[in-house]
């Protein structure tokens, strides 16, 4: 039984994030430059592929055979270190990430760990080590401005992004992923509360608590991703590049598609909490029970289903990069501490009397 | 002196911001809808389209020299050209015609002129100033070389890109 | 005013009154207080035959009244009032008159200088693209100034010679040619030699040469610089550079002791050409062609641009570290009396300062100049080649410069002279060495800008500058100090020749607190007493006389002869 397991596991860790996740990466990429292109009325990439599909591609052979060039004057070893740090964690959260319900028996997720909401912050505040060592082994003023940045950054709205969801496992008094998306399945999305118990006023009143977090959750993401509005660590007007100055060829690559993935990792907490993770609408093709058999098909619908969604949320993430201004960094410290904790903290409250009233 | 910027008054409604983000993402989705939806032409595919046909009539491409209807090389040497190129991009060499060539009259010609295509700015200066109506902006714009001598229009090279241009004031006539 | 200083009279110009000393021209009037009267025809230094109609201004004269009116009431300054005469006068060739009244810029003046540009210009051809002289010609400048901006003549213009051979360095237009005559009389009054004249009079002047004459006398360049268009140019510098693309160095001829002041014209550091500068004490507006043209050598195959070491029979080149550093090495075991120091009169005073101070250092037992003679033409050519053999007895202390040489060739054939070190002189082709004399040698230095048949045999060569690159001051034929200043940058390696005596001092153990030629001036100034209290800025451009030598600059005689008879202003 055990070396079936790991086989299971294995499997799902390849297919699922070394033939899932890093191509959604690369293609995050190629999206990011397409988007922003249209946006700002220009072609963007179109030569490599069809649609210019293959620039990922061509990209990624471009930072491979780059010359990877280490400055006289850095920390070898944390310099060296840096880039994993920042890459590896953000691939780790995806262990717990609910993709699908049941495939040929086996749950689609690759650790079906009871603490899945925990682990994933504890995972991926460590990303943060990336950085900060990258800002600091760099030996050089604009990569330490980039690293101190981050750092309170990350470590402020780490805060309200913790908080934000404390309201949620009140209401699903559960921590399983698994299960959240099961019971989102069966009563309705967080954030659309339209079918199952979810009709009820209960469901309605809560919605509103549910509102307010998902608010702060995804703007607190933003932040912990360093993406704009907020990617003051590595802003250019002002930092160079941040703390990924002094890094070339495939170490860039690691930061810069750690944040990437970062984003796609933020983008599946955020569909499995708020938006019913593999689940469709009004309950369609809902498995009985966590534990239920499902047919193939629906497995396999139910994954389209949560690939489907958490695309939706990049394409959001990359719309809202090219349309907000970035933040000055006194505007960015007082949203994370005066406003997002404070509300976050009230939103704890709230869902606590709410539901005491309720009951 | 400081100059303290009066920040206005903002409505509840304003403060939350998410109207503010909306109304944004309104603009840069209308953008992306009209690009992905091809009701607004972005730009010419430059590679496989070519500027050739579509070249307005008074494109600034490579400089380049030219002849008259008479076969004669309409420079004189004036070095006017080389005085208001403002990247410095030209240089001549003049020689005097001998005696026997057929335009001995006009006496003074370019033994070499060479423009550096690596620091022309196409600004067209040059044509302007010409008292002789030798030196024209062409429609030229693909300039490329593997070497910096490449990149270095000689004369030859020049009445090559320039060739024969009609029409034009013929100040060394016959009453000349 | 004027009763207290009876030879200077009042003139009114443009509504302002100057004093000007009697007989002044009322063109050198205007030009004195500012006002520029366009002219052609007029040169100070010529006769004026007015015949350009250029310099036409109003003029008025204070009012005759008729018998038996009141005299006109002068003003407070004792200025009576000015009636205008209606007609226009030359300005080139009348004197001022008491109480005389010039206006420039008056409507008449304005009309009568268009009219004469419309006249000039309307036969004059359009080919200012392939003319020499465009960028400096008055034609064109006064044409901006002063012309109609546009032609109204219709015809065809007159069809005339162009491109005439009139002498071995000019080359004629005649169609550009405004008949100024100036060319014409600098031949006749000047050169000595009047070849040139006018024939065909009318609407078909033209300049030429007399019948079986050339335009061959060795001033007939400065008759190029004197046309005030394109009409005589210079076959050495035509069609070679436009005139605005030149950097003009203003510095001294040094092919003779005259030292006359020329403007050097370069352009990248090549030297394109040279043209006198006015200095009424040396060489009032001229200089010879054969000085000139003598710089084609500065940029010859035949330049040394490094330092070359010989190494057994073949010369190398080698950094001067190790050019140095060999002198050095084999001056060490030599006495003082076994090296003789032969510099030049070519060199600077500051050169030859610091050759002095080199001569002193090793204690050399024989130290000379070699002299260059010829024949002195009577115009500005002195019989002294060499431009500062007066530097070389005030500066190096040698009273008879030359007398040394031949004891230096008898001691080098009797062994008692083992090295010899030769600063910018040709030893074999100028000082009559021969070959097999300086074989003998130990050791033998030459610095000079050219290969030559010395430098073959020297042990070490060094490249040192030419005169267009370097600076320093020179003492001419007269005893005025003068400046040479740096016109362009010597090729590849050279040095000028200072800083090659400085490093031979500092390699063969000397010390100097040394970095500029004005160090050298300042001390030049410290211990030579002639040159007491001088600094670089009183010299000036036209050089301060210093030395009384009661040498004359025979041009300058006949000159001076001309302005006392008032036959030219000078």
């Amino acid at each position: 039984m055990e070396w079936q397991i790991i086989i299971a596991a294995t499997i799902k860790i390849i297919v699922f994030v070394f033939l899932t996740t890093l191509p959604l990466v690369a293609m995050s990429v190629w999206a990011e430059r397409r988007v922003s292109a249209a946006i700002q009325d220009r072609v963007g990439p179109n030569r490599v592929g069809p649609f210019g599909l293959l620039q990922a591609v061509a990209d990624g052979i471009k930072f491979l055979l780059k010359e990877d060039f280490t400055p006289n004057h850095v920390r070898k070893g944390y310099f060296w270190l840096a880039p994993a740090l920042v890459m590896v964690p953000a691939l780790m959260t995806c262990a717990v990430l609910p993709f699908g319900s049941k495939l040929f028996g086996e749950k689609m997720v690759i650790a079906d760990l009871d603490v899945g909401p925990l682990f994933v912050f504890a995972v991926a505040s460590l990303s943060v080590y990336g950085i900060v060592l990258a800002g600091w082994a760099s030996n050089s003023k604009y990569p330490f401005l980039g690293g101190v940045r981050s750092t309170s950054q990350m470590i402020s709205y780490e805060i309200s992004l913790g908080l934000s969801i404390v309201p949620l496992l009140m209401i699903y008094g559960e921590l399983n992923l698994g299960s959240i998306v099961q019971y989102q399945a069966e009563n309705g999305w967080a954030l659309l509360p339209l079918w199952g118990e979810g009709l009820s006023a209960k469901g309605w009143i809560l919605a509103v608590p549910v509102f307010v977090s998902f608010i702060i959750f995804m703007t607190s993401m933003f932040a912990e991703t360093n993406r704009l509005p907020f990617d003051l660590p590595e802003c250019e007007t002002e930092l160079v590049a941040g703390y990924h100055t002094e890094y070339s060829s495939m170490k860039f690559a690691l930061f810069f598609l750690g944040e990437y993935a970062a984003m796609i990792i933020g983008s599946g907490l955020a569909v499995t909490l708020f938006l019913g993770g593999w689940s469709l609408p009004f309950g369609w093709l809902t498995p009985e029970s966590t534990e239920a058999a499902v047919p193939w098909w629906h497995g396999l619908i139910h994954i389209g289903t949560f690939f489907a969604k958490v695309i939706g949320l990049i394409l959001f993430f990359i719309v809202i990069r090219w349309t907000l201004p970035r933040f000055r960094y006194d505007q960015l410290m007082r949203l994370g501490w005066v406003f997002f904790f404070e509300i976050a903290l009230f939103n704890v409250v709230l869902t606590a009397l709410l539901l005491w009233w309720l009951s | 002196m400081a100059i303290v910027v009066k920040r206005p008054k903002l409505k509840l409604w304003e403060q939350l911001y998410l109207p503010a983000i909306a109304k944004g993402m309104r603009v840069t989705l209308g953008h992306f809808f009209k690009i992905v939806s091809g009701k607004k032409k972005v730009t010419m595919q430059y590679p496989e389209e070519k500027w050739d046909e579509h070249l307005p009539e008074h494109y600034r491409g490579a400089p380049a020299l030219v002849t008259d209807e008479q076969d004669r090389e309409r420079c004189v040497a004036c070095q006017l050209c080389e005085f208001i190129c403002p990247p410095r991009a030209i240089t001549i060499k003049p020689e005097e015609i001998p005696s026997d060539d057929q335009w001995a009259k006009v006496e003074k010609r370019p033994k070499a002129f060479d423009i550096d295509m690596i620091r022309c700015i196409y600004c067209g200066l040059c044509e302007e100033v010409c008292p002789e109506q030798a030196i024209f902006l062409r429609k030229d714009y693909a300039i490329t070389g593997t070497s910096r001598e490449e990149m270095v229009h000689d004369k030859e090279k020049l009445y090559e890109i320039g060739g024969v241009r009609v029409g034009l004031v013929n100040k060394w006539n016959e009453l000349k | 005013m004027s009763e207290e200083k009876p030879d200077l009279i009042d003139v009114q110009i443009n509504g302002e009154w100057h004093s000007f000393p009697k007989g002044t021209r009322m063109i050198e009037a205007c030009r004195q207080v500012g006002v520029e009267v366009p002219h052609y025809c007029y040169h100070p230094k010529l006769t004026s035959p007015g015949n350009c109609r250029m310099c036409l201004v109003e003029m008025g004269m204070p009012p005759r009244p008729r018998p038996g009116d009141d005299p006109p009431e002068p003003d407070e300054d004792g200025h009576l009032p000015i009636s205008w005469i209606p007609r226009p006068a030359i300005a080139c060739a009348n004197t001022i008159a008491p109480n005389m009244g010039i206006r420039t810029e008056s409507e008449m003046t304005e009309e009568c200088r268009k009219g004469v540009m419309e006249l000039l210009l309307a036969n004059h051809p359009l080919d200012c693209p392939i003319c020499d002289q465009a960028g400096e010609c008055s034609l064109q400048e006064f044409s901006v100034e002063h012309g109609n901006g546009e032609s109204r003549f219709r015809e065809q213009k007159v069809k005339k010679p162009k491109n005439v051979d009139v002498g071995p360095r000019i080359r004629l237009d005649d169609e550009r040619c405004i008949m100024c005559s100036r060319c014409i009389r600098f031949t006749d009054e000047i050169a000595d030699d009047p070849v040139l004249g006018f024939t065909d009079r009318g609407s078909h002047t033209v300049l030429t040469v007399y019948p079986g004459k050339e335009l061959a006398n060795n001033y007939s360049l400065n008759t190029v610089d004197i046309c005030p268009v394109g009409a005589l140019t210079s076959n050495d510098f035509r069609f070679q550079m436009r005139v605005w693309f030149m950097k003009e160095v203003k510095t001294i001829d040094t092919n003779c002791a005259t030292g006359a002041n020329i403007t050097v014209y370069s352009r990248e550091d090549k030297i394109y050409r040279i043209t006198p500068r006015q200095n009424n004490d040396v060489n009032s507006d001229w200089m010879p062609d054969s000085h000139r043209l003598n710089f084609h050598w500065i940029e010859s195959e035949a330049r040394l641009t490094e330092p070359l070491v010989k190494d057994g029979d073949q010369h190398r080149s080698a950094s001067w570290q190790e050019a140095l550093a060999t002198t050095a090495d084999k001056l060490a075991g030599l006495e003082g009396s076994e090296i003789a120091v032969i510099a030049s009169a070519r060199m600077t005073n500051e050169e030859l300062l610091i050759t002095n101070r080199f001569v002193k250092h090793l204690e050399a037992g024989h130290v000379d100049t070699v002299p260059r003679t010829g024949e002195a033409d009577g115009y500005l050519i002195s019989a002294d080649r060499n431009p500062n053999t007066l530097g070389v007895k005030t500066v190096l202390g040698l009273d008879d410069p030359g007398s040394q040489l031949s004891a230096i060739q008898e001691g080098i054939e009797q062994g008692r002279i083992k090295a010899v070190i030769s600063l910018q002189e040709n030893l074999i082709e100028d000082a009559g060495f021969s070959a097999d004399t300086l074989k003998k040698l130990d050791f033998l230095l030459v610095s000079y800008p050219l290969a030559n048949p010395t430098a073959d045999l020297a042990d070490v060569v060094l490249p040192g500058a030419a005169w267009a690159e370097k600076s320093g001051t020179m003492l001419n034929i007269t005893g005025r100090l003068q400046r040479l200043n740096k016109a362009v940058d010597g090729p590849g390696l050279t040095l000028e020749p200072w800083e090659i005596v400085r490093d031979l001092i500092q390699a063969t153990g000397g010390g100097n607190g040394i970095y500029s030629v004005n160090d050298l001036f300042q001390q030049l100034a410290a211990e030579v007493s002639e040159f007491e209290g001088l600094t670089w800025g009183r010299i000036g451009d036209l050089g301060i006389p210093l030395i009384e030598t009661g040498e004359t600059i025979p041009l300058l005689e006949r000159e001076k002869e001309r302005i006392a008879k008032g036959l030219i202003v000078g």
